[in-house]
């Protein structure tokens, strides 16, 4: 089967300073990814995959190497077109969910269409398909810390998936679960990646990992190793 | 990001987060009212001076005998002068076109008895016209009678704290009381009148100018007080008297005419020094109050840090995420500065009702500046703290990191 390749990285490299050293946190990694693989980035921490999926999500720049999303190479652009192709093209379910907790489920999965001005109409539209698809409609009232951590993670994926992004970056989205919402939140992201999404899941969960078609086992800011099942 | 949604996100902002709303408002009103108040306590010790050397009125004009230098310091209350300005310059100076009156004065230390009660009291010789050039109003009987200004007559008008130490209860009009070795009719009581130009007037003695130089046995007058027609002729007017009691002094100019105004230039180096104190208590307040909503404002900034790396996350830009800031601080620094400018005029109203003599009001530039200084500060200090963290990469205002 031919597949499109959405994301190339070329020889990427992130260097920082500390004190009179230079860090390397990535060093030297080359990659792709196809549209709609499922993808686990797995390693320990300082190991750099925290620091790769920055890049990867247009939240932090390289210091080296290209970087090519849907064949636009990303260091060409400025601060304000990374952002909209962040907004349209990428979202993000963190461990520790960042809702706003002053806001509503509800009003924190609108958050991401409010900020790029989408009409209200079409925004209730969208807020009523994904609130039933995540089975959150009478929670959608509710404020953050109503809701138990899988219903949070949820209004999270929710915003993630809002703006019907191509690429879902989940950072650890079960550490902060117990294992029964951690299956349930795992089972939510894998049939959107069903649906066509590309799922890449940073996670040092051997578990977790071992159910996406790929890891990448990173060690020192290096790929290590990489398995396909 | 469309205007609405940035209206509701901001309102959103404050109306959710009630206390930290709160401390934001009560922080800047109170600013805003410390400004509005301590001006307005400096203004009205300032005016309340102003007022007290305003009490002549702008159409009066005084004149003292002796020639006076009035440059660079108070004119003088006493002088001494060869030739006295007599009653006779007085209706002199009363026959040009442009007077409407005159009022000349004596004054004089005298024991005052009545039943056996015996005080030292100031006494006053001056005319009917006195009454009006000073503002001095009957609670009793009537004033000084309006005749010939050559005539004594034994009667007198008395202050108010006199009458109450003289004659306590009892009906005042009509009694004698003894001055030295004269003896007077009290034909008025005056109303209570407070302090002015260095006499107390409740506790006065005022009888006909010519009674009193027979009481104190002198022929100059102390001051003739001159009250012209019309306040463009002043000037002109002064000359005149200056030019005709030349005349009448055997062409020697030995009188001094002072305005109003010449007496403020006197005092001018006090106002100014009020000015400035006013100016310095401004500015003290101000910077208080600033440093107050300053901090406040950085405080509740930086705590939302985190809310600013998701938000730049979710695709809001640097600038967005800072117009999102400012708008928000100017929304309620706009409000709870209204409030507080509302609530120091509130107060200022119940301390004038409550006091008299002085006077509070905030002027107009401390106003605006108390409120535009607030405003400007919320949002300044709203701005470098959310485009620090808008700076920052996402992930590190997420986690709260101070970046790399």
């Amino acid at each position: 089967m031919w597949l499109l390749r959405m994301i190339e990285l070329r020889n990427i490299a992130k260097r920082f300073q500390v004190g009179e050293q230079t860090v390397a946190a990535l060093d030297d990694i080359s990659l792709r990814i196809d549209d709609g693989e499922y993808l686990a980035i797995m390693g320990p921490s300082g190991s750099g995959k925290s620091t790769l999926m920055n890049i990867l999500g247009l939240l932090d720049r390289a210091s080296s190497g290209d970087y090519l999303l849907d064949g636009i190479n990303v260091a060409e652009l400025n601060e304000v077109q990374r952002t909209r192709l962040r907004s349209e093209k990428i979202g993000f379910v963190f461990q520790s969910y960042h809702l706003i907790s002053r806001l509503t489920a509800r009003e924190n999965i609108e958050l991401p269409m409010m900020l790029a001005g989408i009409p209200v109409k079409l925004r209730n539209k969208k807020l009523d398909e994904v609130l039933e698809k995540l089975d959150l409609q009478d929670r959608a009232g509710h404020s953050p810390n109503q809701l138990s951590g899988g219903q949070r993670q949820r209004v999270a994926i929710g915003r993630a998936i809002i703006m019907k992004p191509s690429i879902l970056l989940a950072d650890e989205p079960t550490g902060n679960l117990d294992s029964k919402s951690g299956q349930a939140v795992t089972g939510l992201l894998e049939s959107l990646n069903a649906e066509g999404i590309t799922l890449i899941v940073v996670t040092h969960d051997q578990a977790m990992g071992a159910r996406s078609r790929r890891q990448l086992h990173m060690f020192d800011g290096r790929v290590k190793q990489q398995e396909i099942t | 990001m469309r205007l609405a949604d940035i209206i509701t996100f901001s309102s959103q902002v404050l109306l959710r987060q009630r206390f930290r709303t709160l401390v934001l408002w009560v922080a800047i009103a109170i600013g805003v009212v410390a400004v509005n108040l301590l001006t307005a306590l400096g203004e009205g010790a300032k005016s309340y001076v102003l007022s007290e050397f305003n009490l002549l009125g702008r159409h009066t004009l005084i004149v003292l005998p002796g020639k006076k230098e009035t440059k660079g310091g108070m004119p003088p209350f006493t002088g001494e002068s060869p030739r006295a300005l007599t009653l006779k310059d007085a209706q002199a100076v009363s026959r040009l076109s442009g007077v409407k009156s005159v009022a000349p004065l004596v004054v004089g230390q005298i024991e005052v008895s009545y039943a056996g009660k015996l005080r030292e009291a100031m006494v006053m010789g001056s005319s009917q016209s006195f009454f009006a050039l000073r503002h001095l109003e009957l609670a009793q009987g009537r004033g000084l009678p309006e005749r010939d200004l050559f005539k004594a007559e034994a009667v007198c008008v008395i202050g108010q704290t006199l009458r109450k130490e003289l004659f306590a209860s009892r009906p005042a009009l009509g009694e004698w009381v003894r001055l030295g070795d004269s003896r007077f009719r009290v034909i008025g009581v005056l109303k209570e009148a407070g302090t002015s130009f260095g006499f107390d007037m409740d506790e006065v003695i005022i009888i006909p100018v010519v009674s009193a130089q027979t009481l104190f046995n002198v022929e100059g007058l102390f001051r003739l007080f001159v009250d012209v027609r019309f306040f463009q002729q002043l000037n002109q007017v002064k000359q005149e008297i200056t030019d005709l009691l030349k005349e009448r002094h055997e062409n020697e100019e030995d009188v001094t005419v002072i305005s109003q105004d010449a007496m403020l230039n006197s005092v001018q180096k006090i106002l100014d020094t009020l000015t400035y104190a006013v100016m310095g208590i401004a500015s003290i307040s101000m910077l208080v109050a600033g440093v107050l909503i300053m901090n406040m404002m950085i405080i509740t900034v930086s705590q939302r840090r985190e809310e600013i790396g998701l938000l730049k996350a979710m695709g809001a830009t640097t600038l967005l995420v800072r117009n999102l800031f400012l708008y928000e601080a100017a929304l309620i620094a706009v409000m709870a500065g209204l409030s507080g400018w509302l609530l120091s005029h509130i107060v200022l109203f119940l301390a004038n009702s409550y006091f008299d003599d002085i006077q509070f009001h905030s002027p107009w530039w401390a106003q605006l500046a108390s409120i535009l200084l607030a405003v400007g500060l919320a949002m300044l200090f709203a701005w470098l703290p959310a485009k620090q963290a808008a700076s920052l990469a996402p992930l590190d205002a997420l986690q709260n990191r101070q970046g790399r």
